[in-house]
């Protein structure tokens, strides 16, 4: 049944109040299962045999020997993988990625998968597997990929968005254009002109959980998967479509996550691991190794930007231009495309434009990290806005506040927008404590602002009223972060119930529609505007069962704190049905009672943050010390308060990491050189402080409740943030994310020079 | 040949065979069933497979199975006593010091080492305290402050 989604309730009874999280005791005494946590009978256990070469032709794989290994079960290869994608090229890129076809794209690309007795076994086999590899040349800078002298990675790829198309196959995939105006007569106008480039380094997402899977086939063609994953309707979709199963016989059950950030949004080893079990007849269980979670699953893209700002003396941007350089990795993309769909987006400028160039390089697939693309734009486009503020002499808050974008602004990707809080955070940055508090020795302070947009998606939520009257809420939105203790917020909230009485799961794909997966911080959104339609629904057969107890209209019943109460002076005499009442009866009244909702969530909401950073810089050494940092962004309505904070906080020490010290080292031999968390450096509880954070709720329009997603613009303003104040403690700009005391130093030294 | 251990995990008995060269952690976690230590690395760089061998802190995944013989091993399975969750774990879901959880169990087990050489310890001798321990979600600032809490209330 169709319900208005529309911002309705105003005062709340138990939505914004930090509950304890349902699977909270499960977490704490080790009882939670995830992906790696759970066995079947008879199971295997496979490895994959990986490439050490970036690019290279496969001439012959030969496993006749590890065949023969006693207790090896099954091998495959690509070619136990064949091509069902029907001219899909984009799924047949998902499944090259798997495995290697005819070349190899990247070190560490999948060639052959083992499924045997046990890892020693498995471990055994794969030395016993002899590839034959025609080494070719390689390329792994962006920069370098897109010159004509590069090594061409796909041959079919030509630049899709130039008119006319290529006739030569390039690693240029795609250019892009977003903006309005006329750059030409806005920078004639400008007073200062600012004009930089910028560069950022590859980062990994860093969950602690590698990815890991168990995979059943039966011979009958029925197949079950338990799978660590950000989204399990889509990982049944695309692993039945690539393997040739109906998306029917293939149930996969979401474990509990142990992060994803982005990077379980993808596929990679599954379809192998139901390969290998469809071929040993077997249940098969997979799990990488950490050092495959940095070599070959999803990281970011590193970049090149080049910014061009120009401002009149008063503050006004007349004119602002921005060319983004990203890479896919070694598939096809458009990561530089949403970087360009960003980069002005916190703005309101007459005449702006980002154009965007993504390239392909021999580095492992990029994946969604967290606002994809968006932190990078932002560093580039903040940093220039600071030198524009220093040329006028002018606060660089108050420059922002003064081109702030406002509700009506036609924002530079597009859309009109709404109510939004791009202003309200910088006004609340500019009256925060700690942009007022005096600075130490050789610290500096920076802040910046960025923008997510945001995403709803297909949404299933089932609420059963049990025959005791406690309720159960199945979600197939995996919860990646706490949403089931929001859901039944939403729930409780709408029934009139304690938060106590809801208990939500997350359901395997037979037992609810599609799902679209945990991305684009839709989770809580558009779960809790499904679980609040589901819980209405239900209300409406509530009061109808009543009305038929009563023998009265439906009309005449209102659900009113989880009870049912006939409406009229005349009728004052019946007591109210509860929702006990109501379920202790429902088998004399029509039978079980339930609310179900499946939607698509649209209007998302838009999100913006301003960060404030202070960074002292011992510059002897290049090392920086982040010593205070404050996180203020728009909510639109904070249903948990606690995990918003949370979201708040994890987002700003993952910027903070990429600011200072993550980053993919690539030899001239195009291999990874730190695929390991001793050499790739996330932050440790002592590289940080205590992170502030101040929600601000400007609602929604488009959700019942006001309602934004909150987890993935926190990650935007860091790497900004953080560079404006090494550049403040230091006095020379840093162009080159990350600020690693090496770069510093280097940084300091040229200044000097 | 495996090797033949005797041992002791929270305070049962326990008895297993194991191949020489097999982890702790892949012992726990294969052979006895208890899956709260997680292998996050398996270098002893991130912590989440944390156990108390002994009363010292250690990373299951860089201790052998087969050195186990005669010791006493914690892990997170043994910390609640009962159905009455330890303060830290309570503190730890009351101030919402976990998101995705899978780091959480080596977290606990960090912080019941650290609290008892160190029962009050500063802010600082926290965050050196569990910097052996790798959390992407949260940013450490609630898993301190539930540590703090914690402390506090089991100094009484």
């Amino acid at each position: 049944m169709p319900l208005d989604q529309d911002l309705e309730i105003k005062k709340f009874k138990v939505i914004g109040t930090r509950v304890r999280r349902p699977d909270g005791v499960d977490k704490v005494t080790g009882r939670a299962r995830y992906g790696a946590d759970t066995s079947a009978p008879g199971q295997l256990v496979a490895l994959v045999l990986r490439s050490p070469h970036p690019h290279a032709i496969i001439k012959k794989i030969d496993i006749s020997k590890a065949e023969k290994l006693a207790g090896v079960k099954a091998i495959i290869t690509s070619a136990d993988l064949p091509d069902l994608t029907n001219g899909d090229r984009a799924m047949l890129d998902i499944l090259e990625n798997c495995m290697a076809r005819k070349k190899v794209l990247y070190d560490g690309h999948a060639v052959a998968a083992v499924a045997a007795i046990d890892a020693t076994t498995a471990r055994a086999a794969l030395k016993l597997i002899k590839v034959d590899y025609q080494i070719l040349p390689h390329v792994t800078d962006v920069d370098e990929a897109l010159k004509p002298t590069s090594p061409v990675i796909h041959d079919h790829i030509f630049t899709d968005g130039i008119e006319p198309k290529p006739t030569k196959a390039s690693n240029f995939n795609k250019q892009a254009e977003y903006g309005h105006g006329d750059l030409d007569a806005g920078f004639a106008e400008a007073d200062v002109i600012i004009e930089k480039s910028y560069k950022t380094e590859q980062t990994h997402q860093g969950y602690i959980e590698p990815h890991s899977c168990l995979a059943s086939v039966s011979p009958d063609g029925a197949a079950e998967m338990w799978v660590c994953t950000q989204g399990h309707f889509v990982y049944r979709n695309q692993c039945a479509a690539l393997l040739g199963l109906d998306a029917n016989k293939l149930r996969v059950t979401a474990s509990e996550i142990g992060g994803g950030f982005g990077g379980k949004t993808h596929i990679w080893t599954e379809p192998l691991a139901l390969a290998l079990s469809r071929k040993a007849n077997r249940p098969v269980k997979l799990t990488m190794s950490r050092e495959e979670v940095f070599r070959c699953t999803g990281p970011t893209s590193s970049t090149s930007i080049d910014v061009k700002i120009g401002a009149k003396k008063d503050g006004t941007i007349t004119a602002a231009f921005a060319e983004l350089r990203y890479h896919g990795g070694a598939f096809p993309s458009n990561w530089a495309e949403f970087g360009a769909m960003t980069t002005w987006a916190c703005y309101d400028i007459k005449n702006c434009k980002s154009l965007s160039k993504d390239a392909i390089v021999n580095r492992p697939k990029t994946a969604a990290y967290r606002a994809p693309s968006a932190p990078q734009s932002c560093f580039a486009v903040e940093n220039t806005i600071d030198e524009v503020a220093k040329a006028i002499g002018m606060d660089p808050v108050e420059l922002r506040i003064k081109n702030a974008a406002k509700e009506g602004t036609k924002s530079s990707y597009g859309p009109v927008y709404g109510p939004i809080g791009i202003g309200a955070t910088l006004q609340a940055a500019k009256n925060h404590p700690h942009m007022k508090a005096p600075l130490a020795k050789d610290t500096g302070r920076g802040m910046a602002c960025g923008f997510w947009f945001n995403f709803g998606g297909q949404t299933c939520v089932d609420l059963n009223v049990t025959p005791d009257g406690t309720i159960t809420v199945a979600v197939g939105t995996m919860d990646v972060g706490g949403s089931r203790a929001s859901l039944a917020l939403a729930a409780a909230e709408e029934l009139g119930v304690p938060y106590e009485a809801v208990r939500v799961i997350v359901a395997d794909t037979s037992s609810l529609g599609h799902n679209d997966m945990t991305d684009g911080s839709r989770g809580t959104f558009s779960s809790s505007m499904a679980a609040v339609f589901a819980a209405r629904n239900a209300i409406t057969i509530l009061r109808e069962r009543a009305a038929k107890t009563w023998e009265i209209p439906v009309d005449d019943v209102e659900w009113v704190d989880g009870e049912a109460k006939a409406k009229g002076a005349s009728r004052g005499n019946l007591a109210p049905l509860t929702l006990k009442d109501l379920a202790k009866g429902a088998g004399g009244t029509g039978g079980p009672i339930a609310g179900h909702s499946e939607i698509v969530a649209d209007n998302a909401g838009v999100s913006f943050g301003t960060h404030i950073c202070d960074a002292h810089v011992d510059k002897e050494t290049g090392k920086t010390t982040i010593t205070r940092y404050t996180v203020i962004q728009d909510a639109g309505k904070a249903m948990h308060p606690s995990y918003v904070e949370g979201q708040y906080q994890g987002g700003a020490a993952q910027g903070i990491g990429w600011a200072l010290n993550e980053e993919y080292v690539y030899g001239t031999n195009g291999r990874l050189q730190n695929a390991a968390f001793l050499d790739y450096r996330i932050p440790v509880c002592s590289d940080l402080p205590m992170i502030d954070t101040q929600i601000l709720e400007i609602p929604n329009p488009h959700h019942p409740y006001g309602v934004r997603g909150v987890g993935e613009t926190p990650i935007v303003p860091p790497l900004a943030a953080v560079s404006i104040a090494v550049t403040n403690a230091t006095g020379v700009r840093m162009h080159h994310i990350p600020m690693s005391p090496p770069r510093i130093l280097k940084a300091i030294k040229s200044a000097k020079m | 040949m495996g090797a033949h251990v005797n041992t002791t995990i929270n305070g049962d008995a326990v008895e297993f065979v194991c191949a020489p060269d097999e982890s702790l952690l892949d012992v726990l976690r294969n052979r006895i069933g208890l899956t709260g230590a997680k292998e996050g690395c398996g270098t002893g760089d991130c912590g989440a497979c944390s156990v108390i061998l002994d009363g010292r802190l250690v990373c299951s995944c860089l201790v052998l199975g087969a050195e186990m013989n005669g010791k006493k091993l914690e892990t997170i399975e043994g910390m609640a006593d009962g159905a009455k969750l330890h303060p830290l774990q309570q503190h730890f879901i009351d101030g919402a010091a976990l998101q995705c959880g899978i780091c959480t169990p080596g977290f606990l087990m960090a912080a019941q080492a650290l609290l008892r050489k160190n029962p009050d310890p500063t802010e600082e001798e926290i965050r050196y305290g569990l910097a052996g321990n790798l959390c992407r979600c949260t940013g450490y600032d609630k898993i301190v402050r539930a540590v703090q809490a914690a402390a506090k209330e089991m100094r009484g």
